[in-house]
């Protein structure tokens, strides 16, 4: 509708139709006549009334028999209409015929023609066409927003897609293992629901937090692997940036951020540390225990060498996980080289860094390597020739005792077989 | 033959000094003191804090291990296993101390020469080096079995390697638990070697304790199951003149035989002794077989 004039139109339509159906309804006071619009659009209605007279008798006239909710056609299929819940909904000032254009008298065809959301949400019913979703399903819109005499405004906690109601909307194909093996998907509702986004929906009831939607968008979802998905890789920062705008700016500056803005595909994305759907708080223990081997998964030389450490050896036990994982040290979100002097790893920032944790942190103390490798006699000769001389000691001394011990213990079985039990003492 | 021997009448014509009910067979059996009560305590607290040390340990060294995961998950985690494993040093350094001090009491008050020198010494001499040489052509047939003083060559091997052993792995460990205070002395690297050194020396303790000191202790056919000696601090005349030959008849030849003689071990105190000696021998061969599964899962 365009127009001043169309508006009118259609406002006086529903508050006429209001008016009409409480009578049908035989509901007296209706609001409709209890404040000023009401009256104005009373005053017009006389004149309006002629245009859309047909189409107000067609709904009371379908309603007529089809308010009965356990109407079933010939195939079984329910043809009924909840008349109170369709009139509140978003859709409840059309009329039947609007979408059911098929159907234009009594008795109705045999075949009625599917109902095309297309005709008024173009743009939606394109985005939908190139979407993951778009061969998905018969009935692609009701398969989200439910059935099409039932949808809310987004904004209505009764709607499929209002905010908190989107995971398990979503969830209903998604957590089907079913569907999930016959489109080869992970099995992310779960997973989401128990992350800190799925929490903050479900329990704490945020409207901010993300859900499905934030990230995957709604109609036009596309493969993580299209480069317009918002859940492409080089994508990712600005998609989770929409809410964490100070963590994406952090991570913007930092060599990730910069490398993957330079095209690097091999550079972490919020995603690729925190994973997609199970994100955990950072300071749980599980998260520092995971996320060491992701750094790992990419720096295996650095990681090799940490996993050296006592820091690393002590981490993977788990139940303290206080002790130093890469981030603690590199920084997390903003990482620079070493090189910079903003950088937690900088030497001059050594002490600050490590300090830290250990509160007498000193100039020699902060020359620990925490990526020695006592393997490499060129990279740390000191500490090549340490562990040398250690594994000589110990192997020479267990390979010298292990056998003089074996050669013993056997002499002396053989000594105490060829004594006898009772014979044994007499002879020695 | 400490267990053997009492079953075996034939051979031990004077009595059965375990078998409760024949008191007069008992008084017989002669019994010569090997160890004093200190000297048996020193070792319940050395092997108590050892095995404390390496149960906490090893999960340290093997943190990858799954094993190791789990007794860390059990017992509160790392942050308990960390605690226990200080506990255990700071005992062990205690007892190590008390022993510094009884030497230099022993030595400097006493002016006991014995300890440094001379057949009662623990410092290694010129026969320790024939016996090694002897004890192994012995081994394989080659010369007849060589006779010991008071403490045979693997024996005073096993004090100086624990010895040496808790002065490195002690001084390591105290490095790594007051790193920023030892940094002041120490170069950067050393705090990196100081792990390298702890964890290699453990596991020699670790693989030495739990497979040559038991073996050629109390595991080998002369001694199985387990030489009674350092829990009693008693022997019998039979152990002692097999054992400890040259010991035996010097003191013999000096007439301080008889002055050595002591009581029969209380019978309750043995049978308690030894579940204590079997219970930290058990742990030991399962913190044996978990080590080299450790060391050879991971390597």
């Amino acid at each position: 509708m365009a127009g001043p004039l169309s508006a009118l139109l259609g406002v006086a339509c529903v508050a006429a139709k209001r008016c009409v159906l409480n009578r049908y309804r035989f509901v007296s006071g209706s609001p409709a006549f209890s404040f000023g619009r009401g009256r104005l659009i009373a005053a017009l209605a006389p004149v309006l009334l002629l245009g859309f007279c047909s189409m107000l008798r067609a709904q009371t006239d379908c309603l007529s028999c089809h308010a009965d909710k356990t109407m079933q056609d010939a195939a079984g299929h329910s043809v009924g209409v909840d008349a109170d819940t369709f009139h509140a909904s978003i859709h409840g000032s059309l009329g039947c015929t609007d979408c059911h254009t098929s159907i234009k008298q009594y008795p109705h065809p045999d075949h009625a023609a599917a109902v095309k959301c297309v005709a008024c949400h173009a743009d939606q019913a394109t985005g939908l066409a190139g979407s993951v979703h778009a061969a998905v399903s018969a009935q692609p819109c009701t398969s989200c927003h439910g059935d099409a005499h039932t949808i809310f405004p987004k904004t209505d906690a009764r709607s499929a897609v209002y905010p908190l109601n989107i995971p398990r909307t979503c969830g209903t194909c998604h957590s089907d293992p079913a569907l999930a093996k016959k489109y080869g998907l992970q099995n992310v509702y779960s997973v989401y629901m128990d992350s800190i986004h799925g929490y903050a929906v479900s329990k704490e009831g945020l409207l901010v937090a993300a859900n499905c939607m934030s990230c995957h968008g709604s109609h036009n979802i596309l493969s993580h692997k299209d480069p317009l998905s918002p859940t492409y890789k080089t994508n990712i920062p600005n998609t989770c940036g929409a809410c964490h705008g100070g963590v994406m700016a952090e991570y913007s500056a930092g060599v990730h951020g910069k490398a993957v803005a330079g095209g690097n595909l091999n550079a972490p994305v919020c995603s690729d540390c925190h994973t997609a759907h199970a994100i955990l708080q950072p300071t749980l223990a599980d998260f520092r225990m995971q996320s060491t081997p992701i750094c790992g998964s990419c720096h295996k030389g650095r990681f090799a060498t940490y996993q050296d450490t006592f820091h690393s050896q002590l981490g993977l036990l788990g139940g303290y996980v206080e002790t130093a994982r890469c981030w603690d040290c590199h920084g997390a979100h903003n990482i620079l080289p070493a090189s910079d002097p903003n950088s937690p790893v900088n030497p001059a920032n050594l002490i600050k860094t490590c300090g830290r944790c250990h509160a007498d942190a000193n100039a020699s103390f902060v020359k620990y390597q925490p990526h020695a490798n006592p393997r490499d006699r060129k990279l740390n000769p000191p500490l090549y020739f340490t562990r040398f001389f250690m594994n000589l000691l110990l192997w020479s001394v267990l390979g010298f005792f292990s056998l003089h011990t074996l050669l013993w213990f056997i002499r002396a079985k053989r000594e105490q077989g060829n004594a006898g039990p009772a014979e044994e003492e007499k002879h020695d | 033959m400490t267990d053997q021997t009492p079953t075996v009448p034939a051979e031990q014509p004077e009595g059965q000094p375990q078998d409760g009910g024949q008191p007069q067979s008992s008084a017989k059996e002669k019994y010569y003191v090997r160890f004093t009560l200190a000297q048996r305590y020193l070792h319940v607290v050395l092997f108590s804090s050892f095995l404390g040390l390496a149960a906490t340990g090893l999960p340290m060294r093997f943190s990858d291990n799954p094993a190791a995961r789990f007794f860390a998950r059990e017992v509160g985690g790392f942050g308990a296993i960390l605690f226990f494993h200080k506990f255990c040093a700071v005992v062990l350094t205690l007892a190590f101390l008390y022993h510094l001090k009884d030497l230099a009491t022993r030595a400097l008050v006493h002016r006991e020469k014995g300890i440094f020198w001379g057949p009662t010494s623990m410092v290694p001499n010129w026969k320790d080096v024939q016996d090694v040489i002897g004890h192994l052509r012995w081994f394989v047939g080659l010369g007849p079995k060589p006779q010991f003083e008071r403490y045979a060559y693997w024996e005073k091997f096993d004090y100086w390697a624990v010895f040496w052993g808790m002065i490195v792995i002690g001084f390591s460990g105290y490095a790594m638990w007051f790193a920023p205070f030892f940094a002041r002395f120490l170069p950067g690297w050393a705090l990196n070697a100081v792990l390298v050194i702890h964890g290699e020396e453990a596991l020699l303790a670790i693989l030495f304790i739990f497979s040559i000191h038991f073996v050629n202790t109390h595991l080998r056919p002369d001694s199985f199951p387990m030489d009674m000696v350092i829990f009693t601090g008693k022997e019998t005349d039979e152990e002692f003149r097999k054992k400890r030959t040259l010991e035996y008849q010097r003191l013999a030849a000096q007439g301080k035989l008889e002055a050595r003689i002591g009581d029969k071990p209380v019978y309750w105190w043995e049978n308690f002794a030894r579940v204590i000696g079997f219970t930290a021998i058990l742990i030991g061969l399962l913190l044996l077989v978990l080590t080299l599964i450790g060391y050879f899962g991971t390597a």
